[in-house]
């Protein structure tokens, strides 16, 4: 593999791949810098001056609405999705390895409620409430618009996950005398563990950025992705960057822990 | 069979939550394009009304071929991006370790907020952003140039920056398990790069192209917040057009034009369904 001409595409490709994560970070990294803004600076470069200015300003102004509600609801709502995904994939994936009756129209449900416009699934969501007399609330038809889009991912996780699992270890530990409860517990789930962590990182994710799903269903009280997408056509001041910069920050911590603890099990279990 | 009863019975609370927000509501919404709008209040009908005013409009033709224009140049993108830069690390970066760390390095901000992502475009495109001061400091132009920000450029850059990895994660993924043998075998057999790449690579890949543009063809033709912000309210796709009329309250044409969207999507993905058999690929 060592000639020239494949030396020359290697770099061609590497520098193709720095552009690209250059294009894939400069956004966040403009964002991130930006709030940082001096107080007299504004929305673009230059900067005018360092300051934690609209950082203060988030936590001591009015004018940015009920942030810090919109932030818990989000986070108490993307847990909730998260631990419903989590536990409703794992079990889709394991009766998924056999064709049952049903299994295929399920599948293709999953496929449509994956490619359906998320407004339109709101849409249809907040209608039949209203039809049903009931109100859009971000606990009960929010939670439920959130999992139309976590659960096919979920499932899709799964499938490639089990994918792998040898049946044959479910099969020694039966033939070992454990009981179902036993295999799922002792067999399954310790092996399958990782990949429940990726079920858990998006559905956690994808509810907590959620936007189109949420705009119809979750009633009065907007989730965080509304809140700041309302605040984008008000505020023209670099606060904005500075809820960019807050809320990026807290997704790190929450990958670093998610693949921290993935790192833990496999050092586990070696 | 009391093997697959149970496998039934383990499928069931996704069944249940899937037919409860994503079944249900899709029929509501194929119902609901059949109610009468009274101009105040819509109520339960049948009524070909809504989809005679969908159809006969111009303003439907063209924002369908906005909305088939987005989605098109985005996916050709992102597919281009996607699957060179799976390419790269798959078959360029050799240490696992490395490899893995890279893939991740382009996943991280896929975890951070969409509606950030977009704004942080602003600094650079912006009359006064970077991309026209530097432009200028080279002297290339001597004023700022206005197409770059609001403007069906800013929408395509923007969902090129936030989709790609919606196509680059499962090319990788299906890369990623390609026998190396498979490759060494046609290096042996005298293939030239560029046969390995048409005939080994791309067909084996196909399975994580097929899902990509899946998802990048339904997250554009399903976007109206990035095309009413980035092009500055200039341009219209089908579900910003939708959007409109729901703020509005004309559910019911709303829901006509959902049906009409639906259907093409359905059909764009049922097409690739039936040239790439995901689900029995992905159990392979």
């Amino acid at each position: 593999m060592e000639t020239k001409s494949k030396s020359l595409s290697f770099w061609l490709l590497t520098a193709f791949f720095v552009l690209f994560v250059l294009f894939l970070y400069s956004p966040m990294i403009a964002v991130f810098i930006l709030s940082f803004q001096g107080p007299t600076g504004g929305m673009t470069f230059p900067l005018r001056g360092l300051s934690l200015h609209w950082f203060t300003d988030l936590f001591t102004s009015s004018r940015y609405g009920d942030l810090g509600g919109a932030f818990q609801r989000s986070i108490l709502l993307s847990l909730l999705a998260m631990l419903v995904t989590v536990v409703v994939s794992f079990f889709a994936g394991l009766g998924f390895r056999r064709r049952f009756w049903g299994s295929g129209a399920l599948f293709y449900l999953a496929i449509i409620a994956l490619v359906m416009p998320g407004i339109l699934t709101g849409l249809g969501i907040g209608t039949i409430f209203q039809t049903l007399g009931l109100r859009t609330n971000w606990l009960v038809s929010g939670l439920g618009a959130h999992l139309s889009w976590t659960l096919p991912f979920g499932l899709l996780i799964m499938f490639a996950v089990l994918n792998r699992f040898n049946g044959a270890w479910e099969e020694a530990a039966r033939d070992a005398g454990a009981r179902p409860v036993q295999v799922l517990g002792m067999v399954t789930l310790p092996i399958v563990f990782p990949g429940l962590i990726a079920v858990a990182l998006f559905g956690l994710t994808l509810s907590y950025d959620e936007y189109p799903r949420s705009l119809l269903t979750v009633g009065t009280r907007n989730t965080l992705p509304i809140h700041v997408a309302n605040l984008t056509a008000n505020v023209t001041t670099p606060a904005l960057y500075a809820i960019g910069t807050l809320t990026t920050f807290l997704s790190l911590i929450v990958i670093a822990g998610a693949f921290g603890t993935i790192s833990l099990a496999a050092r586990k279990r070696r | 069979m009391n093997r697959n009863r149970a496998a039934q019975v383990l499928a069931t609370p996704m069944a249940a939550l899937l037919i409860a927000f994503a079944g249900a509501p899709l029929v509501m919404v194929v119902a609901l394009s059949f109610w009468s709008f009274d101009g105040l209040e819509y109520h339960p009908d049948f009524t070909l009304a809504n989809y005679v005013e969908v159809f006969s409009s111009a303003v439907t033709w063209t924002i369908f071929l906005n909305t088939v224009k987005y989605a098109a140049i985005t996916w050709v993108l992102t597919l281009l991006i996607g699957f060179t830069v799976a390419y790269y690390l798959v078959f360029h970066v050799r240490v696992l370790k490395v490899q893995i760390g890279l893939f991740l390095l382009c996943t991280i901000p896929f975890w951070t907020s969409t509606v950030i992502r977009m704004i942080g475009w602003v600094p650079f495109l912006g009359k006064e952003g970077l991309f026209n001061n530097a432009l200028i400091a080279t002297g290339a132009i001597d004023r700022p140039l206005e197409f770059l920000l609001f403007s069906d450029f800013a929408v395509i850059l923007t969902y090129v920056n936030l989709f790609t990895l919606f196509m680059l994660a499962p090319i990788f993924n299906s890369m990623a398990k390609i026998d190396r043998n498979v490759v060494e075998a046609a290096l042996d057999a005298g293939a030239s790069p560029a046969q390995i790449l048409r005939d080994v690579i791309i067909p084996l890949s196909r399975t994580g192209i097929a899902l990509g543009s899946i998802f990048v063809l339904t997250l554009v033709m399903g976007d109206f917040f990035i095309v009413r912000v980035m092009s500055g309210g200039q341009s219209t796709s089908v579900v910003s057009a939708m959007k409109n009329n729901i703020d509005q309250l004309y559910y019911p044409q709303a829901a006509a034009m959902a049906v009409l969207l639906i259907a093409v999507v359905l059909i764009l993905v049922s097409v690739i369904l039936r040239v790439v058999d995901v689900r029995s690929e992905l159990a392979k």
